[in-house]
């Protein structure tokens, strides 16, 4: 299973303020265990939410709003993506992150859909216009 | 904390060390069965301390201590066997095993070697291929016998069984705890690869049973590959593997239909792929082919799977290039499966006359009778000829041969269409995967 391991923003990196060197090092190395133990399969840093931008939706309004955005807490500095056994094992991963930033700091775990997990919410006609549209995919290559 | 939470914590701690940790004592105890006592010695001290004392920082440095202490006791009691064992006895205490971070950086400067080790020991040949998968499983996979067993749909104390004669095996043919140099390490490299793919396979390909696929091996081998890359970066072959693995597994997906039946490779809805793993997979793919060299038998078949997974439509593959890949890899096998698949290849490239003389001769050779795949390609092509009371007969003696139920009904259902000449649309080649 995969999991979408989410560093949480703070005020100091809304601010831009880049890592030090020896947390640099630290998440370098971290870094490597997870590629050692074949559980990354992606990760990035992301810039703050200065340089963001944001799409509301409303209705069939569209509204393109620019960062920064208020709620730091709730806002993404960065993530991974491990493939993993279980929970338990993501959450062991992220146990042993070094710590993001300077004092305090929250890490999200959240579970990434398989197909397999859309079970009942996939409905009986959904699945026949999954099944229409690969049907007439197959007849156009005929 | 709460005893279940720490249990939980201890769990998934173990299920990360656990090939660490043996593999570390394998090399100071030189001895399979025992450094897994040891190493289970080590989980029920955890068990017992750390949910009153917390969860050490580094629980791998910690549970590998905690298993040198022990082979250190046991080999003091062992007082009969002295001189040598005392010795050792020394130098594992001039390590100071109490200290966890002198640990630490023992264990970085070694324990990959060590796990490659486990790996190549696991994988020896002296093992049957049985023995070897589940070897490499339980030890490396960090999987339970329980769990080994659901997946190869045997019974549990079979399993057990296989791993006990297994390590009785490596202990009697006295295998040494290292991995081979020299014109050997090739041929062990094989045999890891084999036992990693074959792994993967029975994930992806179910040979019995109702499900078509079984992800969880899947991502077993991929990962035990992955990780292999990084302990032998060096060798294009171990790269080709996992290549091959990712590009495959970008697949899963689209391989089950809506109502659970098997989609062949030129029908998938190639939306569905998993763009990631096949951008992991092409840059695994690179890696095999930076490194030089004739490529092998596992770059060989990425380099093909690449070749669909850079097409947009089943059409836009390159079936030339697929072709002459499948010819290099007849070379190297000489397998009357790749051949087959040669066929299938030069069919879409040449047209079905072309692909249907190549399997007609490799039948007359009497390749592949109780092979279901093989009518399967053969009535496909007949069916694409128009030779439809033909492909019929084929169609239905491919769903006598298959042992997988979903494969079967896709069977039946195909030689119907040719029966009642409702095939509508020509269905395209299938692949075997």
């Amino acid at each position: 299973m995969r999991f979408m391991v989410m560093v949480k923003a703070t005020k100091d990196s809304e601010a831009g303020v880049m890592p030090s060197e020896q947390l640099l090092t630290e998440m370098g190395r971290y870094n490597e265990e997870l590629v050692k133990a074949g559980v990354l399969l992606a990760g990035e840093g992301l810039h703050p939410s200065s340089r963001g931008v944001r799409v509301r939706f409303s209705g069939q309004q569209r509204t393109v709003i620019d960062g920064p955005f208020a709620e730091t807490k709730e806002l993404v500095a960065g993530f991974w993506l491990l493939q993993v056994r279980s929970k338990e094992e993501v959450i062991e991963w992220v146990r042993r992150c070094p710590n993001p930033f300077d004092g305090e700091s929250e890490i999200e775990i959240r579970q990434v859909f398989e197909a397999d997990d859309f079970g009942e919410a996939l409905t009986p006609e959904l699945r026949a216009q999954e099944e229409r549209l690969r049907l007439s995919s197959r007849g156009e290559r005929g | 904390m709460a005893t279940s939470e720490a249990e939980r914590v201890i769990e998934a701690a173990w299920r990360l060390e656990r090939p660490r940790v043996v593999a570390g004592l394998t090399r100071l105890v030189r001895d399979l069965a025992a450094a897994e006592d040891l190493a289970h010695d080590a989980l029920v001290a955890a068990l017992q301390q750390w949910p009153t004392q917390g969860i050490p920082r580094n629980p791998g440095a910690w549970l590998m201590a905690a298993g040198k202490r022990r082979a250190i006791d046991a080999l003091r009691r062992r007082t009969r066997c002295a001189r040598k064992h005392e010795e050792l006895a020394r130098d594992l205490e001039a390590g100071r095993p109490d200290d966890v971070s002198d640990i630490e950086a023992a264990m970085d400067d070694d324990i990959g070697d060590d796990l490659l080790r486990l790996l190549f020991t696991a994988c020896h040949p002296v093992l049957s291929t049985d023995a070897r998968t589940a070897l490499t499983l339980r030890l490396l996979g960090g999987l339970t016998t329980d769990e080994i067993a659901r997946a190869f749909l045997v019974p549990e104390p079979t399993i057990a069984q296989r791993i006990v004669r297994a390590k009785r095996t490596l202990a009697r043919a006295k295998v040494p705890f290292e991995v081979p140099r020299g014109p050997e390490r090739d041929s062990r490299l094989s045999s890891v690869l084999e036992v990693i793919y074959l792994v993967f396979n029975e994930g992806y390909s179910a040979t019995a049973g109702g499900d078509w696929v079984r992800p969880a091996l899947c991502g077993e081998a991929l990962r035990l590959g992955r990780v292999l890359a990084e302990l032998a970066p060096g060798e294009p072959e171990v790269h080709g593997l996992v290549a091959l693995m990712e590009l495959q597994s970008s697949r899963l997906r689209a391989r089950v239909g809506t109502s659970g039946e098997a989609v062949r490779l030129l029908e998938q809805d190639r939306a569905r792929w998993d763009q990631l793993l096949i951008g992991r997979g092409l840059a695994a793919l690179r890696r095999a082919e930076r490194r030089g060299g004739e490529p092998g038998p596992y770059q060989l078949q990425a380099a093909i799977a690449a070749c669909h997974a850079r097409a947009r439509l089943p059409g836009d593959s390159d079936w030339a290039l697929v072709a002459r890949l499948y010819a290099r890899l007849i070379d190297l096998t000489g397998s009357p499966i790749v051949r087959l698949n040669h066929a299938v290849a030069v069919g879409m490239a040449e047209g079905p006359a072309a692909g249907l003389a190549l399997v007609d001769a490799l039948m007359s050779e009497g390749e592949l009778v109780s092979y279901h795949y093989a009518p399967s390609v053969r009535g496909d092509l007949l069916e694409k000829l128009g030779r439809a009371a033909e492909a019929r007969a084929e169609f239905d003696r491919a769903a006598g041969l298959t042992r997988n139920a979903r494969e079967h009904d896709l069977l039946v259902a195909r030689a119907r269409a040719c029966a009642t000449g409702t095939a509508g649309p020509r269905r395209p080649v299938p692949r075997a995967e």
